[in-house]
């Protein structure tokens, strides 16, 4: 049986984070599990730019943005598996993978989980009609045109204004083809607004909100689909369906963390994101299991994903060297409109000296104000504007503020102008 | 002139309010300086970055990214696309490595995203 | 010269032609779609009955008893997975207490062992998230699941490796009588045969009329689904259903064979005899009848919708006979559930009757009643490992939901008839069958079909002739 002091499940932005990482802090014996041919993860599809302001401080491409990690990743020697895939990983980090030489036994000190994330389907949101071609997930699309270089359409519609998908009725009209509309399915879009501007707009790509598609025609390939407005419930209004002609369909409907190799370890799994729940150290409920990026929750930006994946290799390196906190876990409980914050539990004195906070909220708010609180306590506040869902907030906490802090710690979101 | 913008220089997407004349712009709502130059850009001469693909035989994949090296003036975002269209590389390719330069005497090149 | 023509190669043809190819025969299997099992055989819930429903002393009753013995011989053969998980059919009020006390006695009357009233308390004990509000059930020991499009084309498939021929994409536009044979023509070729089987299933109707007078109608009734994330695959192990009505045996819960959970059918009756889409309404309809069984059961969790046809025939039974003024035409027609349970026993039924006009049973001596089938996933590690070394495409996954490999999928399109499209790979080794959804796979699995056919990527199709997925080359 093969030993590593660390293995990183998935060789995307966040594996290859953490491996560096980790890498710098002295571990010597790393190794990163690819399941594809090339790291790099979705990366590599996302051609268009915007990635690695804070990171880089300047605007690189996903695949640049992948380029650096993976050039980093060779000057730090890390031993790399590509087109490997993990079949199971145990409590005890006893992983079992394999790829076209055989049947691979790893034991690890530690284990980073960075399998990222899928895409919701079609079956997800149940859209009825007819099973036709030319229905795909907005990443699949993309792997096909950016990667692959065929077409999958050339009338299309998209339905829910996720960053992909508004990204993908760019490429489209890019390659010539035609974007009849991209659907949001509520009031709120879940994508970035630069998005919303720079995909659709500078595209002259109609942006319906309160809209769904009811149903699929088209017996071999997609032939239209119809399309109606819906109430403040999501629910469809009788009367204003529309068909469209087209000959394809593109979701972008929702990520989902992939988290089937964490249920077989046992992680425990927050319903809330679909992915396990997490310290301070991105340490998940078996000791010395590290999770980050994607597989945790689903980030809008791929500089937090980095942020993330370098604080679980520098903990796992800390958990490798057989440093311990004694101090006890507080869970972070959300309410008030906020839907989630990772991490899940604080350790105080595994606490870093500077603590981000990562939250999503459930509406738009203009104006709002993030309140931590601990036994009634009121520990420190911050003034929000323009909180959106599609949106991660990332806010910085000073560890100082948690010393005396015992118990839960109570985040709650104070709708509109300050008190 | 009285405008909101949204800057897409990151993706913080400020929301950007834009007053004054063209010569003399008032932008706020900007947390770093980026806002003002994109601002006063998408006011005077609004500038593109793209991002497309371009054939290459020998690679890992049959299309290797590539996106211009600055932005370009908004009247040539699909014109770039066509004019990579035609062309075939042959690996080995470096990330950075010129694909056409001075597109359309822009002073605008294109290069590769990645290795490949 | 063929001794005998099959019309359509779903679950009943095939069973009829592997049947068949035991014998020292010339048979020829005809479909007008380009693979097996893409009909009813491919969209049903996949259960294998007990045998109580039957109305006693009907074709359906005697067919169905038979049947369901015969499955653990033949999934054993044929490498078909297959499990007597048993059934439950939940009774909530008295007036349905009564009624499975009537079933479970039609049952002893069909002959069906292992029948057994459960009272509330030994129902709850057994399933655990069924309704509070449920009084008993009628246990059925004998019943199971099976994936019913790898049976279809396991049968297929050893009827070709015994002998048989086929023809895909032969749609059967007329039948003639021609020297006392029958001359089956499609569009642009045709078959001579002595025997003529017309296992069409939904347009069973039509070509019995190529050949004789009118005798019946198939009308078609759609039945739509919920196919859940195996997730939820432990919330139950045996097949539910509520009390049978006049149209059906109503909204079931079951297990599948993989170990998902399929919910429906809720159906509908529509003239269109292949519009398998599905509607809103109507799947709501398969939601809250299921939540009727298991009140927690949630579609979140839902990968896949789908709806398949049943061929309603205008008369209440199986029509299995010789048509009348056409000799050696033999209907199969009006194979409505439970049809898939007694396709091994109308197999053996057609033998017989085939026997009786005359055609000369010899029995091949070279007749290898194995499908050997094994899926990388379901070995041993040692297995694993020997066959890695032996071909290497068995160590790449290529479905990370189902953990399909390379090899299988690789084996799937090699195998005859073998796949040649998304679809027919995925119901021959199940690749794009998992919670993506071929989200991931489905560029890799079509990457693979093209290079093992030698064709174009944007060549291969999704099911049917004109699914095509990509409109081409981007530049």
């Amino acid at each position: 049986m093969e030993k590593y002091d660390i293995v990183i499940i998935g060789g995307g932005p966040a594996g290859l984070g953490a491996a560096i990482e980790a890498k710098k802090q002295g571990i010597t014996k790393v190794l990163v599990i690819e399941r594809d041919i090339e790291l790099g993860g979705i990366l590599q599809q996302c051609i268009h730019n915007g990635f690695g302001l804070h990171i880089f401080n300047e605007e690189l491409t996903g695949p640049e943005y992948a380029q650096r990690f993976i050039d980093m990743a060779r000057e730090e020697n890390i031993d790399i598996l590509l087109d490997t895939i993990v079949i199971s990983i145990s409590k005890d980090k006893k992983i079992k993978a394999m790829n076209t030489t055989g049947v691979l036994n790893i034991e690890a000190k530690a284990i980073v989980l960075a399998m990222g994330c899928r895409e919701k389907t079609r079956s997800s949101i149940a859209i009825p009609g007819d099973r036709p071609a030319g229905v795909f997930t907005a990443g699949a699309a993309q792997r096909y045109i950016n990667i692959e270089g065929y077409m999958v359409g050339k009338k299309v519609i998209v339905l829910g204004a996720g960053d992909i998908g508004m990204i993908m009725a760019r490429r489209i009209v890019l390659e010539g083809g035609e974007v009849l509309a991209v659907l949001a399915r509520g009031s709120i879009v879940k994508g970035l607004t630069r998005n919303i501007v720079q995909c659709l707009d500078h595209y002259n790509i109609p942006l319906l909100y309160n809209h769904n598609i009811t149903k699929i025609t088209g017996k071999e390939r997609v032939e239209s689909v119809t399309v109606a407005q819906t109430d403040e419930k999501k629910e469809v209004i009788p009367g204003t369906e529309k068909v469209y002609e087209c000959d394809t369909v593109l979701l972008s409907v929702g990520l989902i963390p992939e988290n089937e190799l964490s249920r077989i370890a046992g992680i425990e799994i927050d319903r809330k994101t679909s992915g396990p729940f997490v310290n301070e150290s991105m340490e998940t409920s078996i000791p010395g299991i590290f999770a980050c990026g994607n597989v945790v929750h689903v980030h809008d930006v791929v500089d937090f994903v980095t942020e993330e994946s370098r604080r679980a290799g520098a903990n796992a390196a800390r958990f490798v060297k057989g440093e311990k906190s004694e101090s006890e876990s507080m869970n972070t409980i959300v309410s008030g409109g906020i839907t989630y914050c990772v991490p899940h539990r604080i350790r105080y004195s595994a606490m870093p000296d500077k603590l981000d906070l990562f939250m999503r909220v459930e509406n738009k708010y203009d104006k709002a104000t993030i309140v931590i609180n601990n036994q009634g306590n009121e520990l420190v506040r911050f003034k929000k504007t323009n909180l959106t869902p599609g949106e991660m907030i990332k806010q910085s906490v000073k560890k100082s503020l948690f010393e005396k802090a015992k118990g839960d710690i109570e985040i709650t979101l104070e709708v509109g102008g300050s008190k | 002139m009285d405008k909101n913008l949204v800057c897409i220089v990151c993706p913080i997407g400020c929301r950007l309010k834009v007053t004054g004349t063209a010569d003399d712009l008032n932008v706020s709502g900007n947390i770093c300086k980026k806002g003002i130059a994109y601002a006063h850009d998408e006011i005077t001469n609004p500038m593109r970055m793209v991002c497309t693909t371009v054939k290459i035989k020998g690679g890992i994949h049959s299309v290797i990214p590539v996106k211009t090296d600055k932005p370009i003036p908004e009247k040539y975002k699909l014109e770039v696309v066509k004019a990579v269209n035609s062309i075939e590389l042959t690996s080995p390719v470096k990330m950075g490595d010129i694909i056409i330069s001075n597109l359309f005497e822009t002073g605008v090149n294109i290069v590769a995203e990645r290795d490949m | 010269m063929y001794d005998v023509a099959i019309i359509g190669a779903g679950v009943i043809g095939t069973a009829i032609a592997r049947e068949l190819s035991r014998y020292n025969l010339k048979i020829v299997i005809l479909d007008k779609e380009n693979d097996v099992s893409v009909g009813t055989s491919k969209a049903n819930s996949g259960i294998i009955h007990a045998g109580f429903d039957p109305e006693e002393n009907t074709l359906m009753a005697k067919l169905n008893e038979e049947g369901n013995k015969m499955f653990d011989t033949i999934s054993e053969e044929l490498s078909v997975p297959f499990k007597r998980n048993g059934s439950l059919v939940v009774a909530f009020d008295d007036e349905q207490l009564e009624h499975i006390n009537k079933l479970k006695q039609r049952g002893i009357n069909n002959g069906i062992p292992g029948l057994k009233i459960l009272s509330k308390e030994e129902l709850l004990k057994k399933e655990k998230s069924i309704s509070q509000e449920a009084k008993g059930a009628l246990f059925a020991e004998t019943a199971g699941i099976i994936d019913p499009m790898l049976l279809t084309i396991s049968f297929m498939e050893n009827a070709v490796m015994n002998g048989a021929e086929y023809f895909l994409n032969f749609e059967v536009k007329s039948i003639k009588k021609e020297d006392g044979n029958y001359r089956v023509a499609s569009q642009n070729n045709s078959v001579i045969a002595k025997y003529v089987i017309n296992a069409a299933g939904v347009f069973a109707d039509k070509i019995h009329d190529m050949v004789a007078e009118p005798a019946f109608k198939i009308n078609t009734r759609r039945g739509q689904y919920f196919l859940l994330d195996k997730e939820e695959g432990k919330v139950i192990s045996s097949t539910l259903f509520p009390c049978p009505s006049k149209i059906g045996k109503g909204i079931l819960v079951a297990p599948t064979i993989h170990g998902n959970v399929i919910l429906g059918p809720a159906s509908d009756d529509i003239p269109e005899r292949e519009d398998v889409g599905t509607t809103e309404e109507i799947l709501n309809k398969a939601r809250t009848g299921a939540r009727l069984l298991i009140p927690k059961i949630t579609t979140r969790n839902n990968i896949r919708n789908f709806s398949g046809m049943r061929a309603e025939p205008s008369t209440d039974d199986f029509i299995i006979k010789e048509a009348a003024g056409a000799p050696n035409f033999i209907d199969v027609a009006g194979i409505k559930s439970p049809g898939l349970t007694a396709a091994p026993a109308i197999s053996l039924y057609v033998v017989s009757i085939l026997k009786e006009k005359g055609l000369a049973l010899n029995k091949k001596e070279s007749f290898n009643p194995i499908v050997k089938r094994k899926f990388f996933i379901e070995m041993t590690e040692e297995e694993q490992s020997v066959l890695i070394k032996k071909n290497s495409l068995y160590g790449r996954i290529i479905c990370r939901c189902e953990n399909i490999t390379e090899g299988d999928i690789v084996d799937a399109i090699s195998r005859k008839p073998g796949a040649t499209t998304m679809d027919g790979v995925k119901r021959r080794c199940r690749a794009g069958m998992g919670r993506c959804q071929g989200g991931f796979c489905g560029p890799k699995v079509q990457q693979i079909i093209a290079r093992e056919l030698n064709k174009p990527l944007e060549e291969i199709v999704l099911e049917k002739k004109l699914s095509y997925i990509l409109t081409g080359k981007s530049k």
